[in-house]
């Protein structure tokens, strides 16, 4: 570093010494940086709520989204009561000065941009389509908060969950997702994957699709699934949930085992699938005792 | 006029064929309207009874409805702008019906939600009744036509987003385009009696319908009460519409195209053009649901969609022909 020699040298001193003293700053931020976990975690998304609760101390967790304490949508829904909670608004994220801010996927995009600008570090989590993708978000995030170890062991844990609740079942009895609008889940889905590790077939499937879309109530009936597990319903009326009650649905349901999905235990890459799971090998043995 | 209504007929039959012959469960012609009849125990009978049943007779119902009330308004009004959709009544109708879901009056009470909608749609014939006035008009009734819209279709979307379920918000299109999409018997037998009661009223009218377009004294001096004739219009048309509208939306313009269409081959007459517009709104409303069904078998395109593109187009045309007439 060369500095302009002047005429006034206390002046060039003073600059010397401001110069190392920001380049100071900078290298010990930096470090500290490295080091260090982050200390103010902001989560705007309800799968990376769950994980942060998971593997994060809680001490350093700022707020975590809205959906948090649903209990509906979010299988921590008690642990989450202790948080405070953010409506995902750039305004009121930014003024919680975070040091780290966790979106998922779909979070609004022009908050998680103008975060960006404003110079917060936001990590994006993508949605889980498999118990791999459970896997790999777990430790995703354990990376991401500096608790690598934490995760590892969580991971553990769920694949040891995980294999004790897999069998080895010779005739998959066919099951059927059935949500509000006639929506469905495929294979290829989160919801789909849960459907086949716990031994059953997805119906869907044989009608041709693999992914998550809407299914004609005409077709469901065509494929005369052994069990119709349906989404479980929120307050309030809607047409879009009148599908469920659909005198078809309730013949197609009658005499034979059903299911309902709480979609706290479905919608996020989590371990708490593994309930998901254990909830519908259950389904699974009822419906094989009536066959 | 005869042949017209024979014609009309046979469209209408060959349509409902067509309509339980159609859908995404691709199954023989033959074999689903034989499980139609017999019950094969399987579960193609039950995909013909309780799906494409239901909706094959509520395309029927609600055609007849909407034809109807449409030519039962376009003749009391003397005005060919007159469409339930289109002046309100089916919005009014709809914002009845989404009270009456959401507020847990359809649940609580099986009839709850037909006579909802049927207050609603006897406020919508009400206020523009009131503002067009007995001869209704073309710049009043399409302005208090606008207005009673868009206010019911405002409140409809207040009371849809008020709600706590996630799901109302979105059927915000439902409640204002109108779709047949997986209804069942349940909906037939909801909305059958209250149209079954529509029906008879404006069946009552076309001898005052016709003797109206003498002018109002001319009927009066025929021995028609006005009085009450305007009251079975509104209450008529209210119980077709409300009754429609609560199973399946609302769904606009069939009441304006149909009318329009017939009118020419019943010599204008407006009693003959209630019966013909009757199977005319019936085979519109069917060959929409049709065509719905094969432009997107697995998503539920709204029955609205076709028939504003069928009918905004013929109200453009309508308001500049009684434009240069200078109604």
């Amino acid at each position: 570093m060369r500095l302009r020699v002047g005429p006034s040298t206390s002046a060039s001193v003073r600059i010397s010494k401001l110069i190392s003293l920001g380049a100071a700053l900078v290298f010990t931020g930096a470090a500290a940086f490295a080091d260090a976990a982050p200390r103010r975690i902001v989560s705007m998304n309800l799968c990376t709520d769950q994980l942060a609760m998971l593997l994060s101390d809680p001490d350093r967790i700022v707020s975590l989204s809205y959906l948090a304490t649903d209990p509906r949508s979010s299988a921590m829904h008690r642990e989450a009561q202790v948080f405070a909670r953010n409506q995902g608004q750039a305004e009121e994220i930014y003024l919680q000065e975070p040091d780290l801010v966790l979106a998922g996927q779909y979070t609004g995009v022009a908050t998680v941009n103008m975060l960006k600008r404003l110079g917060k570090r936001v990590e994006v989590f993508l949605p889980a389509y498999s118990l791999e993708d459970v896997r790999d978000g777990i430790l995703h995030m354990g990376q991401v908060l500096g608790h690598q170890a934490r995760a590892e062991a969580l991971v553990a844990q769920f694949d040891a969950d995980l294999a004790a609740l897999r069998e080895d079942v010779q005739n998959r009895p066919l099951a059927a997702l059935y949500y509000a609008n006639g929506y469905t889940t495929g294979d290829k889905t989160l919801a789909g994957q849960i459907l086949l590790a716990a031994g059953f077939d997805n119906a869907i499937t044989r009608a041709g699709q693999s992914r998550a879309g809407n299914l004609p109530l005409e077709l469901l009936v065509m494929l005369q699934p052994d069990a119709v597990v349906t989404g479980a319903k929120y307050p309030g009326q809607s047409r879009s949930e009148a599908i469920l009650d659909h005198p078809v649905i309730r013949t197609l349901q009658k005499g034979r085992e059903t299911g309902t999905v709480a979609d706290s235990d479905w919608l996020c890459g989590t371990p708490y699938v593994l309930r998901a799971i254990a909830d519908l090998v259950a389904l699974r043995h009822r419906v094989e005792e009536s066959q | 006029m005869s042949r017209l209504m024979i014609l009309l007929a046979v469209t209408v039959a060959v349509l409902f064929a067509a309509s339980l012959a159609i859908g995404p469960a691709a199954a023989p012609v033959g074999r689903s309207l034989s499980a139609l009849f017999v019950d094969d125990n399987g579960p193609l009978s039950m995909v013909m009874r309780e799906i494409r049943l239901p909706r094959a007779l509520l395309g029927l119902m609600i055609g007849i409805s909407l034809g109807m009330a449409g030519a039962g308004m376009q003749g009391y009004l003397r005005n060919p702008l007159a469409d339930p959709g289109l002046i309100g009544v089916s919005g009014s109708a709809a914002l009845g019906a989404v009270i009456a879901i959401h507020t847990g009056l359809s649940a609580a009470f099986v009839l709850g939600l037909p006579l909802m909608a049927l207050a609603g749609a006897l406020g919508g014939v009400f206020l523009v009744m009131l503002l067009a006035g007995p001869q209704g008009g073309s710049q009043t009734l399409i302005l208090a036509g606008i207005a009673i819209s868009s206010l019911s279709a405002a409140l409809s979307s207040l009371v849809l987003n008020l709600s706590p379920n996630p799901f109302a918000a979105n059927e915000i299109v439902f409640w204002m385009m109108g779709s047949l999409a997986d209804r069942s018997m349940t909906h037939v037998w909801l909305a059958l009696p209250l149209m079954a009661a529509g029906w008879a009223l404006l069946a009552s009218l076309p001898r005052g319908l016709d003797a109206l377009t003498l002018g109002e004294d001319a009927a009066e001096a025929l021995g028609i009460n006005l009085t009450r004739l305007r009251l079975k219009l509104v209450i008529g048309t209210a119980a077709c519409v409300g009754a429609a509208t609560a199973v399946a939306g609302a769904i606009g313009f069939v009441g304006l195209v149909v009318p329009h269409i017939l009118r020419p081959y019943v010599a204008s007459r407006p009693g003959p053009l209630i019966w013909a517009s009757a199977l005319g709104g019936a085979a519109m409303v069917l060959a929409a649901d049709i065509v719905v069904r094969l432009i997107l078998p697995t998503q539920d395109l709204k029955l609205g969609v076709l028939t504003a593109i069928v009918g905004a187009p013929l109200f453009l045309h309508l308001i500049y022909k009684t434009r240069r007439a200078g109604v």
